[in-house]
């Protein structure tokens, strides 16, 4: 009988390790708002800009911007093109941070919002130094560390 | 046929995802089959593990490898043949952890009309890297279930697309775990052997998993897709707010789809050896059959006549014929 009640106990401890892995997310969770991010686009160049548009489609930009940007370093590091063309006849030129971060320029209110929620580590700044935040909007983002959790 | 069966089984699970999307039943396809088949999934695993759990194991099953404890001088193999808790605990982790028993398989060959065997280890590698990578897998999942991703998830993720190839990141568990379900896939359709004992429930939840690991290499690499929307689904499961934002492609639907059936699979069939492996008791039980007595749980009452009680019964007579009695 001592046996079976050893076993029991067992069984107890294999369950309850079970069922707090498979709720852990409940448990994480709990008590805790998961706001989506918002991203902040009212710096002063594009507030500037004609038309809000960027170089490609919000729903395209949305999923493929780290592959157009992979796209472009090719382009310039290997092909030597620098400048870019939209279907509708823009031209860009091939750059994060003259291009992209012009009307981007807040890196925390922008970049990071979503690679934070998402948990994304993009590269760009092993290389890239993050452009400082032009005057006239809150919080600089100098060392490229700082996020907003 | 199983393989055909299965094969069904398969176009219907992608196939049904697709039409439902394409009907717009998002609600049903983004809520409510998911959180259903966790229910499913965490109720019939606890489950299988009560039934399992209640019935008796009379007897220890030594299945063992090794020298078992005995005389003070004869070294005994603790871990393959172990006589107490801890033994038991190192053989436990050994075949969780490390796959041992499959690491022992054998092969048998016709060499010269004579059977040969040796060893063969594509098995347990394939099977061992199909195991890790799918576990290290779920757990990079947990960055679209907690806010902020728990560490574990970001490190991990780090570390499996440590050689940066390709924007996104190639992760090399994606690779494994493709690779190694494809070979588990093979072995039983190209061995005559195993393909004569598989059944279709064998090869679903191959397929499956090669079905959800094909849909996410696909989100990820080439019908992308907008994570944050994902995200957002995900927490309306476990905040029990349920969401459905705009921008969940087909592709995740099928993916999302397989994942729910097989959760439902899981505690019906053959994957229930997660929960299994530990209830094997010729896992988890320790050899000491030699020094403890183990009384068989349903044996019936039997009705014992002591000496005493027979001497009681037959005193007079016994002594009738001058038989020697205990008590006068």
């Amino acid at each position: 009988m001592k046996g079976r009640r050893g076993g029991l106990i067992a069984i107890g401890i294999g369950l309850a390790v079970f069922l707090a892995l498979a709720t852990y997310p409940f448990w994480h969770a709990a008590g805790k708002a998961m706001p989506v991010p918002e991203l902040d686009l009212e710096t002063p160049a594009i507030r500037a800009l004609p038309a809000r548009l960027c170089v490609a489609p919000t729903a395209e930009m949305k999923t493929r911007h780290m592959q157009i940007l992979d796209e472009w370093r090719t382009e310039v590091v290997r092909n030597g093109r620098r400048t870019f063309e939209t279907p509708d006849g823009r031209r860009f030129d091939r750059s994060l941070t003259r291009t992209c971060m012009q009307c981007h320029s807040n890196k925390e209110r922008f970049c990071d919002r979503c690679h934070d929620y998402a948990g994304v580590k993009p590269k760009c700044w092993d290389c890239h130094i993050v452009p400082e935040t032009p005057s006239g909007e809150a919080s600089a983002a100098v060392a490229g560390k700082g996020t907003l959790k | 046929m199983p393989i055909f069966a299965s094969l069904l089984f398969i176009v219907i699970a992608i196939l049904f995802p697709l039409f439902a999307a394409s009907a717009g039943w998002h609600g049903l396809l983004g809520i409510v089959i998911p959180c259903a088949a966790w229910a499913v999934f965490v109720f019939g695993f606890v489950w299988r593990v009560v039934v399992w759990a209640r019935s008796p194991v009379p007897f220890r099953i030594p299945v063992t490898s090794g020298q078992q404890r005995s005389l003070s001088w004869i070294k005994a193999d603790a871990a393959e043949n172990p006589s107490g808790r801890w033994g038991v605990a190192l053989r436990m982790f050994l075949e969780v952890a490390l796959f041992r028993s499959l690491f022992r398989n054998t092969r048998t060959d016709l060499y010269k009309g004579r059977p040969v065997y040796g060893r063969t280890k594509n098995l347990w590698l394939f099977g061992w890297l199909f195991h890790a990578s799918f576990l290290v897998i779920l757990v990079r999942h947990l960055r679209l279930f907690s806010e902020p991703v728990v560490p574990m998830a970001d490190t991990l993720a780090a570390v499996d697309g440590m050689f940066e190839i390709g924007v996104p990141t190639l992760y090399l568990s994606d690779l494994c775990l493709l690779a190694a379900a494809a070979f588990l896939l093979l072995r039983r359709i190209v061995i005559p052997r195993v393909r004569y004992i598989s059944l279709a429930q064998d090869y679903i939840p191959l397929l499956l998993v090669l079905c959800i690991a094909g849909s996410g290499l696909l989100m990820r690499h080439f019908d992308k897709i907008d994570l944050v929307a994902v995200k957002e689904l995900a927490s309306g499961w476990i905040c029990f707010v349920p969401t459905l934002p705009e921008g969940l492609t087909a592709v995740f639907f099928v993916h999302l789809f397989c994942v729910s059936a097989l959760l439902v699979w899981f505690p019906l069939g053959k994957l229930m050896h997660m929960g299994g492996v530990f209830l094997s008791p010729t896992r988890n039980l320790a050899n000491d059959s030699r020094r403890r007595r183990h009384v068989n749980p349903w044996n019936a009452p039997v009705k014992v006549h002591t000496y005493e009680e027979y001497e009681e019964e037959f005193r007079n007579q016994m002594k009738a014929v001058g038989l020697p009695v205990d008590k006068e």
